[in-house]
């Protein structure tokens, strides 16, 4: 049976202290995400379950139980401590998606330092600037990434162990490189769990916007209990489950519902670091009987573009709950599914700074295909007037998606960064920064992003943080860097560039730029297409004005173009 | 035939492995996490200047992507048009 009745019963008398009530957590008292992750699951009488079942590269292949999960996370936080690090220490986590990256997250926030995981795709320069905003103390990685932190440790003082997961003893070590084989250190059965109450930070998660640097989102053990409730009302996970998300633990999507949630409520989730094939990807379904699919839009269009035959070729039968998350879902995807899987793929709706899912389809709702869905109960979501920022009530009229302060899960800060944090709400509303309207029914529509972010594949990506690097080529004078129409990714970057004299634009130069964005920032930000121009559109002031650009890639009216310095 | 598959294969050396690190002709690219889908982006950009030639989109699938055989089969079909 649904964990979810109907929208009607679940909204009515909602209180979060019913998942407090189901995770025995009292007002005042200790709530430790990793404990719950693990030695709770165990103290209920399931250590033997399966919590993870891995598949990595090569055919490689590993199965944890909760009681391997409770061992091995001990041994990990008792490993972390033996080397100094002190609860609210930021522990970088940079890592594919490897059973160690899974441990060691519940292993950190045992201790009660602060996981800071990171997309292990990013360059030097994107691995930089974070882990100089946190002043991580200790960074938890892979051979094959050690070369990025090389590159910038002169400029990280405050860092003080690189700690190997997998090393290759050809390689030698270098200065602060220290090895942490999991399979070989000795278990550690009691380990002191640190007693973090609600406020103790948990979780630091960098996201980009507009302008200025990416920005830590810090998140509290208390966003357990949004996250606890949200994974069994929205993705339906039962005891028998088996549940698949197919997100990165370096975005939050892969720490709420990848690590958090799943582990929190027992359930054994399976695991795949092995890069994107449709094929693949079936096959890890049928071998898995995967039961719950938690996936993205980026992902469905690309299993959409692999084409029906390729499906044929597997059994998918055991699949009974499917959803999505990243970007808007649009409809044809989700007619799609129905299609193909003989189910719809749940649309759902939030974002790093929220935590945990806020609007969204629930199981056995009726889906609009290409709405959001609904709030979850607990959540007062409207739109506003972005002028005034006055809840609007007439249906249909496009406004901004406001969220009232308070769930459990929301960010507490921007790290080192209030200021901007504070700039989140008005009006005593949380703006996340995206355009919707309303229907009748109370179902949400996403019309497009309040800014200039790109969401490429449900990443976000900042043009300000491209547009500098760019800056670094000796070719570039000046670009500016807009979103572009994408089947798959739903955006991608596109970068307009003007050239230093001297230099000629040519094909090879497009790629020497291209390749440059990718080393230094990551694959996500990489320019997928690079236009060069003689002039930038700019106001009289001075500033680019992206928006024009913008709305030539999109065959959009650009707006009042009064200001602009050479129309 | 021969000398295509070394200029593909140092290209992915070079540009996506970290020094000292090899792949076999038949090494899995896409699905070895080697190249990952946006990267694929830049080899199909460099296999299209190197080779004179456009590969569209729906043949630039990461199936046809995954090995420097499979690439070098890809590319003889366009260069061939």
């Amino acid at each position: 049976m649904a964990h979810f009745k109907s929208y009607e019963e679940n909204t009515r008398n909602f209180n979060w202290s019913i998942a407090e009530n189901e995770l025995g957590y009292k007002e005042g008292g200790v709530i430790n995400i990793g404990w719950y992750c693990s030695d709770r699951i165990c103290e209920m009488g399931k250590g033997d379950k399966k919590a993870l079942i891995w598949e990595g590269f090569g055919g490689k292949h590993k199965t944890y139980t909760y009681n391997d999960l409770r061992l091995c996370s001990n041994t990990i936080g008792a490993y972390l401590k033996s080397l100094g690090i002190q609860p609210e220490d930021r522990v970088c986590l940079f890592m594919d998606k490897i059973p160690e990256l899974y441990i060691g997250f519940i292993g950190v926030l045992k201790i009660g330092a602060i996981a800071q995981p990171l997309f292990s795709a990013f360059g030097d320069e994107s691995l930089l600037v974070r882990l100089e905003n946190a002043e991580t103390r200790a960074i938890i990685t892979q051979q094959k990434h050690v070369s990025k932190v090389r590159k910038i440790l002169d400029k990280m003082p405050y860092l003080k162990h690189i700690i190997v997961v997998d090393h290759d003893e050809k390689k030698p070590l270098q200065e602060r490189e220290i090895v942490f084989d999991l399979e070989k250190a000795a278990g550690v059965e009691q380990l002191e769990i640190h007693p973090t109450k609600k406020e103790s930070p948990s979780v630091l998660h960098y996201t980009s916007g507009t302008t200025g640097q990416p920005k830590g989102v810090k998140h509290v053990h208390y966003s357990l209990i949004s996250q606890y409730l949200t994974t069994k009302w929205v993705l339906d996970i039962q005891d028998d489950d088996i549940y698949w998300c197919t997100a990165d633990p370096g975005w939050v999507t892969g720490t709420s519902y990848g690590i958090i949630g799943p582990f929190a409520i027992g359930a054994t989730q399976c695991v795949q670091d092995l890069g994107f094939s449709a094929e693949n990807w079936y096959r890890f379904i049928e071998k898995h009987k995967i039961t719950v699919w938690y996936s993205a839009p980026t992902a469905i269009r690309s299993l959409m573009k692999a084409g029906e035959e390729v499906v044929k070729k597997f059994n998918l039968e055991s699949l009974r709950h499917l959803a999505s998350v990243g970007e808007p879902l649009n409809s044809e995807a989700v007619i799609w599914s129905e299609k193909v899987f003989g189910k719809p793929f749940h649309d759902t709706y939030w974002q790093t700074e929220t935590g945990s899912i806020m609007i969204t389809n629930f199981p056995g709702m009726k889906i609009k295909p290409g709405s959001m869905g609904k709030p979850f109960p607990g959540i007062t979501a409207i739109v506003v007037d972005p002028e005034t920022y006055e809840p609007i009530n007439e249906t249909g009229k496009i406004g901004l998606i406001g969220i009232k302060p308070g769930w459990p899960s929301m960010m507490r800060t921007y790290w080192n960064n209030e200021e901007t944090y504070q700039k989140k709400f008005k009006n005593n509303w949380y703006l996340p920064g995206d355009r919707a309207t309303i229907d009748k029914e109370g179902y949400f529509w996403f019309v497009g992003r309040d800014d200039d972010v790109i969401n490429t594949g449900g990443h976000l990506v900042s043009p300000f943080e491209v547009e500098s690097a760019l800056l670094e080529h000796p070719a570039v004078a000046e670009s500016a860097v807009v979103a572009k129409p994408d089947f798959v990714n739903m955006e991608v970057v596109k970068a307009f560039v003007n050239l230093k004299p001297g230099f000629q634009a040519s094909k090879d130069l497009d790629l020497e730029i291209m390749n440059f964005i990718r080393k230094k920032l990551s694959p996500l930000a990489m320019p997928q297409e690079i236009e060069y121009v003689d002039l930038l559109p700019k106001t009289r002031s001075g500033k680019i004005m992206r928006r024009v650009l913008r709305a030539k890639e999109w065959n959009e009216d650009p707006g009042d173009v009064s200001a602009m310095e050479n129309d | 035939m021969d000398e295509m598959k070394e200029i593909v294969k140092k290209y992915v050396i070079d540009e996506y492995m970290e020094e000292g690190d090899t792949i076999a002709y038949d090494t899995p690219l896409i699905s070895g996490g080697i190249v990952d889908s946006f990267s694929m982006v830049s080899l199909k950009r460099f296999l299209e200047n190197k080779y004179n030639i456009s590969i569209p989109d729906d043949d630039a699938t990461p199936e046809a992507f995954d090995s420097v055989n499979k690439i070098v089969d890809l590319v003889n079909r366009f260069i061939k048009k």
